[in-house]
């Protein structure tokens, strides 16, 4: 199987929802790049192909009417996709930065996530919004926030946050054929990470959970770009003789709450790891469930490692500090990790 | 465009007949405390959505705004669903789950009325390219109030469907009130309709009491929009016979003489008039719409009342698609 980058994943997967069905289509800005420029249309070209490039070639390829650049409009054309998809469509829109849904979210809050609802059931909202997320790319405050917890808050949104490239294509593909809204969430700082992902059209299901390494000690639950660091602690507590679980949620909304309780029924110990700010955020929400559903089950108290109650710093150190590292998550866990040293 | 033939200044009449008393008769119920919530009514702008719809049929979209019943009416929606929606109940065109605010009815290309001012806009430019991308020549009619018309989304959506040419139509309903706010305040250019130079689109100010003039402008900016030639604004002046939403004391009426003779206009009476004078319909036939229709209102109130509440398990379903 061959290598390939988490952006290039992404890009084969609206290649082939495109190749697939012709209701498909994307809209955002500059995803085309260069819309009505002369010289590059002469030579089908596009320009940017998206901010980070993520959608590039698949402007020339659908040509125009597939591949919408908008005026920078975020309000409307997040708005316009809603509208396209109640009527028929399958839109495909890209939101550059999550942080921008301050500017757009009227159209996913009150309108495309509750249509069905108001509307008795008589609507089907098949949308699948692309946005970035994530701090780590010295973008500071207002382009590196890690908001999924914020769509995963409102009904009638699903919300998917890959770790991977093989991941990233197989859940684009199962969003685009969904019936519903999901905010399709890609860390930035991933989008260059390799990894093996079949050229073929697959899809994964949304709300099922990947165990990425079994073990009997101690569950970490994770999203995103944290799965790495939760790995990178799990081999540190092996040479330690504890035995990690680590498990990546892969869909923030609805979240596997199947896998997680069933992993902490077995370890007794959990830790949740979470990009997102430490109030009202998934972590929080996946303690409180485990605490009702698993309290019995609990041998020690559940620790949640998140980003500080802060904006995102510009400064490189303080990024760093920022986000949770391995360090962080050990350090900040000590009262069950040295619980359960004592017990070996 | 169409000429308006006998038959479709019968159906005129008959939907303006419908709204009025649709909407009066809400007017008392409400004032009894027979429905939940709030509603706002659409009474006194009939001309203005029966003279739009009256160019459209089910294959093309409509977004609305807080003020929606008249609305749904001109676009077909049936009165016993809409009562039943208003009353909460399971019969309702939303199964109740929607109310006065949201009542929808896609099969009739009504995309809801909207809690949320100028929300439509987008919607309708959605509709529009959805419009567009098939092929079709059906249109996307976008209402909004003059408050929407100072929303971010007037700008965004009226550029976005100039630039690619989007078969929509933006009728702007001044009814002379954002809610308690006049327009001489809120806006900075007299009309709503000079706006549309910057957009560099057809935009014309035209008389929202007098039926023909509203549905001979609609006529022109439709037939333009299906013919592929892009978005048109009309600004239609009307009035709200009642308060922004029911309850409402309306202490910010009649500022001047001049706004007292437009509120008195009735514009139901001045078609009926019109089509008399041209032999559209007789004495006779009005006569008989009027009597329909306010039993037809009668009918759908008694229909709602009789209509179950939804099963407590419907507060649970609807949320995704299967």
């Amino acid at each position: 199987m061959t290598k390939i980058a988490f952006m290039n994943a992404i890009n084969q997967a609206l290649d082939q929802a495109m190749e697939k069905d012709d209701k498909v289509f994307l809209m955002g800005e500059d995803i085309l790049g260069g819309t009505d420029i002369k010289h590059l249309e002469e030579k089908n070209e596009d320009s940017w192909g998206g901010c980070f490039g993520v959608t590039k070639g698949l402007g020339p390829k659908y040509g125009k009417k597939r591949v919408i650049d908008t005026p920078i409009s975020e309000q409307s054309y997040m708005g316009a996709a809603v509208g396209a998809a109640v009527t028929g469509l399958r839109p495909v829109p890209e939101l550059m930065f999550s942080d921008f849904i301050g500017v757009s979210f009227d159209s996913l809050l009150t309108q495309g996530s509750k249509m069905r609802y108001m509307f008795g059931g008589k609507a089907k909202l098949p949308l699948t919004v692309r946005t970035t997320i994530g701090a780590g790319a010295s973008a500071a405050a207002q382009h590196s926030g890690a908001y999924y917890g914020i769509f995963a808050s409102i009904p009638g949104i699903k919300v998917v946050v890959p770790s991977n490239p093989y991941d990233a294509k197989g859940l684009l593909l199962s969003a685009i054929e969904e019936d519903n809204i999901v905010v399709f969430c890609e860390d930035k700082t991933l989008y260059g990470v390799k990894g093996e992902v079949p050229e073929e059209y697959y899809t994964i299901p949304l709300g099922k959970a990947a165990v990425k390494r079994e073990g009997k000690d101690l569950s970490i639950v994770t999203i995103g770009k944290m799965v790495s660091v939760a790995m990178e602690v799990a081999d540190r507590l092996e040479k330690e003789g504890i035995d990690v679980e680590v498990i990546d949620l892969r869909t923030v909304a609805p979240w596997d709450e199947e896998t997680v309780i069933e992993s902490v029924k077995k370890t007794g110990r959990l830790i949740v790891i979470d990009e997102a700010q430490p109030h009202n955020n998934t972590a929080t929400d996946i303690a409180a469930t485990v605490t009702d559903k698993a309290f019995d089950y609990l041998d020690g108290p559940i620790k949640r490692v998140t980003a500080p109650n802060t904006p995102v710093p510009f400064a490189t150190n303080l990024e760093q500090a920022y986000l949770p590292t391995a360090d962080r998550v050990i350090e900040e866990s000590a009262e069950i990790i040295d619980d359960l040293k004592s017990s070996k | 465009m169409k000429k308006l033939t006998a038959a479709k200044a019968k159906e005129a009449y008959e939907k303006m007949n419908d709204i009025r008393n649709f909407e009066n008769t809400l007017h008392d119920i409400f004032a009894k405390g027979e429905i939940p919530g709030f509603v706002h009514l659409y009474a006194g702008e009939e001309a203005v959505a029966v003279g739009v719809c009256s160019h459209l049929t089910d294959s093309d979209y409509i977004t609305s705004t807080h003020r929606g019943h008249g609305h749904c009416i001109a676009k077909g929606c049936d009165l016993k669903g809409m009562m039943a929606e208003i009353y909460g109940r399971e019969t309702g065109l939303c199964k109740g789950k929607g109310g006065s605010m949201h009542i929808a009815d896609l099969d009739k290309g009504m995309l809801g009325a909207n809690g949320i001012v100028g929300s439509g806009f987008p919607l309708a430019i959605g509709a529009g390219l959805r419009n567009q991308y098939l092929g079709t020549d059906d249109v996307a009619v976008c209402f909004f109030g003059d408050g929407a018309a100072n929303e971010g989304n007037f700008h965004e959506s009226i550029n976005m469907a100039a630039i690619w040419k989007l078969p929509v139509v933006f009728i702007n309903e001044n009814n002379t009130f954002a809610e308690s706010t006049p327009q001489h305040y809120s806006s900075a250019s007299p009309t709503i309709a000079e706006r549309a130079a910057a957009y560099n689109i057809p935009g014309e100010k035209v008389d929202g009491k007098d039926f023909m003039a509203v549905y001979e402008a609609a006529g022109k900016a439709i037939d333009r929009a299906r013919k592929g030639e892009g978005p048109s604004l009309i600004e239609y002046h009307t009035y709200r016979e009642y308060g922004h939403f029911e309850g409402d004391e309306q202490t910010y009426k009649y500022d001047s003489d001049e706004e007292i003779a437009f509120h008195d206009r009735d514009d139901i009476k001045e078609f009926r008039a019109y089509a008399l004078k041209k032999k559209l319909f007789t004495e006779k036939d009005a006569e008989k719409i009027e009597d329909k229709s306010v039993q037809d209102v009668a009918d759908a109130v008694e229909f709602a009342k009789a209509s179950p509440i939804p099963q407590p398990e419907a507060l649970f379903t609807d949320v995704f698609a299967d």
